[in-house]
């Protein structure tokens, strides 16, 4: 089997090709997928090689878009749906969240939903306004909905295989600012990876660094810079964010003693909060420091002329980091 | 059966009449207008991609082939009427005063871009059709209070898919509310054909399900344009209901300088339409009618170059937001419980400024 060296976008790419020539079951629908092969690119090829009967531009129409896959999805398809940005997702939440997420446990598992909801989010990469935010806390609020994130083109490779192997919903979200910056050799394996471990990028005896989604690009950075200084940190990609694999972090952070959670999205009502929260449920006698978050501010994803200043870097990861060695 | 639409026009696609013409358009003056607007709002169009090519903006929607709708609504509303745009209406914005300037702004990636524009028109809307629904909002509250301005709202045909939509068209017609929906059908939405959009033969056919009474017009026909939206906002404001109307255009560029719209647009049907497009057509007319000539056209575009040309210095000289603006205006005073955030940002600041 050949390997290639694959950025992200490509390895997300892959995966729906393997999907969907290995079961007949797998559609793909959304706006712009088809001839465009994606605003990304993400869906290039799928319809040239399977027809646009199974890979369908729908009308712009993002209820609908929800409402179709999840009627597809009870019928014996595999929908994976695009949203074309996470800031457009927001129609397709009443269906998502009404329906979606409680099929199975309304119909006490009569019915099923295995759809999945890709959609590319987060900012970085100076978009117009409503293109760059980072939702995912609304998404993992959601009882019944799995929400994934992907980091790296071999985990983006190997989650959305098992995303859309999942008989359950899940939202896959993908960092757009990682879609290129890196490539990864990549053999087309079928290798999938678990939907609900978190995946520890790196070890270290000092502190965990908690975090998913582009914030691993700058996590990865400052834990370099904080090695030249002595600093041992573990840094581990949340990557399933919703069912949250809590022993993962939980064991991390009792050998460490300290943690700090680095994410984009605004502070109040994050996914760091509640992570937060249940380390200090989980772990409290075993911190040497209050837990400390590196994130986004609440206020709206400024114009991207100021993006960067919304967005965290590796100094604010390290300052944190300081900040609970010296504590 | 489906009901046929006629398509409104009175010059073809040559410049030549195809109807008695309406009495205003025996007048020069005001086609003269549409065709001077048309011609800067294509050039602020064209500098705008070439500041966008060389980084010193964002991504940027052209309106190339679609300057006459933009134009004949601006030029169509009263100052105080209510103008709930989408992302395409360049020209609309510019003729009702929002500055070059602040327009290069927004698509700059700088909030103040949005601050701009007459008190009661709202901002440029990017999440497909949901500013339909602040539209009939707007337009009932006109109603109570008595007013006779007229709301217009435009959308793309992309957008006529969305349910913000149709749902706006049924509170307007139910409620016989003063809006005009101007439908921008420009073929495309992205990369999705007007055809893969929707079964209907004419949009305007949604319309009239909604009981609002509905027109398509020739987008590319500045006399039909402006008939046609002049009545409609003439009704609105008469208390006597809502219009659509679906200006026929086309889309002559990429979506977004995002987009390459080679991939799926096929070339010949570029080249035809471009035989349709909407500033060559008027300048024909004109020139047969000894309105216009080349000297006149060379000095105005000579004006319009230096208009923009200011536009984009004074853009590029105004000096950027503080960091901290991000926090202004979230509330009408910043909430004293969420101090924290203020002093995370200074902390953030000081430590990547050094100051
Ligand atoms: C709710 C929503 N979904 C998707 C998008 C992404 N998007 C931006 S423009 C566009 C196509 C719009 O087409 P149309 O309504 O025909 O207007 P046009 O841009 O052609 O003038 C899409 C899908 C969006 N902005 N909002």
């Amino acid at each position: 089997m050949s390997v290639q060296d694959l950025t992200m976008v490509e390895a997300v790419n892959l995966a729906l090709h393997r999907a969907m020539a290995a079961d007949e079951s797998v559609v793909c629908l959304g706006e712009d997928i088809g001839v465009n092969g994606g605003v990304f690119r993400a869906t290039v090829g799928l319809q040239e090689r399977f027809g646009e009967q199974r890979v369908m531009d729908t009308p712009l129409a993002e209820t609908l878009i929800a409402g179709a896959s999840i009627g597809m999805a009870a019928s014996g398809l595999k929908p994976v749906m695009e949203i074309q940005f996470m800031g457009f997702i927001f129609p397709a939440f009443e269906q998502l969240i009404t329906h979606a997420a409680r099929m199975r446990n309304r119909t006490r598992g009569r019915m099923q939903c295995p759809l999945v909801v890709r959609a590319p989010f987060g900012g970085g990469i100076h978009a117009p306004e409503h293109h760059s935010e980072s939702t995912e806390a609304l998404l993992a609020h959601i009882p019944g909905i799995r929400v994934v994130i992907p980091s790296s083109p071999r985990r983006a490779y190997g989650l959305l295989l098992s995303a859309i192997d999942s008989p359950d919903p899940v939202v896959f979200l993908e960092p757009k600012r990682l879609y290129r910056v890196q490539k990864q050799p990549l053999a087309d394996d079928g290798e999938r990876l678990p939907l609900d471990s978190c995946f520890t990028l790196r070890e270290g005896q000092d502190v965990t660094l908690i975090t998913w989604g582009a914030c691993v690009r700058e996590t990865l950075l400052a834990a370099d810079q904080l090695q030249e200084r002595g600093i041992a940190a573990e840094v581990i990609d949340v990557a399933t964010v919703s069912p949250l694999d809590m022993a993962t972090l939980r064991q991390s952070v009792i050998k460490t003693g300290r943690c700090v959670i680095v994410h984009e999205a605004c502070r109040s009502g994050g996914i760091g909060a509640d992570i937060a929260a249940q380390l200090a449920e989980q772990a409290f006698d075993y911190l040497q420091a209050p837990i400390q978050r590196v994130t986004g501010f609440d206020t709206p994803m400024p114009y991207f002329r100021q993006e960067q200043w919304y967005l965290a870097d590796a100094d604010d990861i390290c300052a944190a980091v300081k900040a609970v060695m010296d504590y | 059966m489906e009901p046929v639409m006629q398509t409104v026009r009175y010059l073809d696609d040559q410049g030549h009449t195809c109807q008695e013409l309406p009495l205003w358009a025996h007048e020069m003056e005001p086609l003269l207008e549409c065709y001077r607007w048309m011609l800067l709002t294509r050039q602020f169009d064209q500098k705008a991609i070439a500041l966008q090519r060389t980084g010193q903006l964002g991504t940027y929607p052209s309106s190339l082939g679609q300057e006459a709708i933009a134009v004949t609504l601006g030029l169509a509303m009263e100052p105080d009427d209510v103008l709930v745009p989408y992302y395409r209406d360049h020209g609309t914005q510019l003729i009702r005063g929002c500055g070059m300037k602040d327009i290069l702004l927004y698509w700059g990636g700088d909030e103040r871009g949005s601050a701009a524009g007459p008190q009661q028109d709202f901002p440029v809307c990017v999440p497909i059709a949901t500013q339909c629904g602040h539209a009939v909002g707007a337009a009932k509250a006109l109603q109570l209070q008595g007013r006779s301005q007229a709301v217009a709202c435009t959308l793309g045909d992309g957008a006529s898919s969305k349910g913000d939509f149709l749902e706006a068209l049924n509170l307007a017609g139910l409620w016989q509310l003063p809006v005009v929906f101007v439908l921008n059908n420009n073929q495309w939405a992205i990369s999705v054909s007007r055809q893969k959009q929707c079964a209907a033969s004419a949009l305007a056919l949604k319309g009239m399900g909604a009981g609002v009474r509905s027109v398509q017009v020739d987008g590319n026909d500045v006399i039909a344009m402006f008939d046609e939206l002049t009545q409609a906002l003439e009704a609105a404001r008469a208390g006597q209901g809502p219009t659509l109307i679906e200006a026929i255009s086309y889309r002559l560029s990429d979506h977004t300088t995002a987009d390459d719209a080679s991939r799926y647009c096929p070339q010949e049907e570029l080249q035809q339409a471009w035989k349709k497009e909407p500033v060559a057509r008027l300048k024909r007319f004109l020139t047969s009618q000894g309105a216009w000539t080349e000297a006149l056209e060379q000095k105005w575009l000579e004006h319009c170059q230096h208009t923009v040309n200011s536009a984009v210095q004074h853009y590029l000289e105004y000096s950027p937001q503080l960091p901290e603006a991000m926090f202004d205006h979230l509330y009408e005073d910043w909430p004293t419980v969420m101090e924290d955030q203020l002093q995370a940002f200074a902390e953030r600041r000081q430590r990547r400024l050094g100051e």
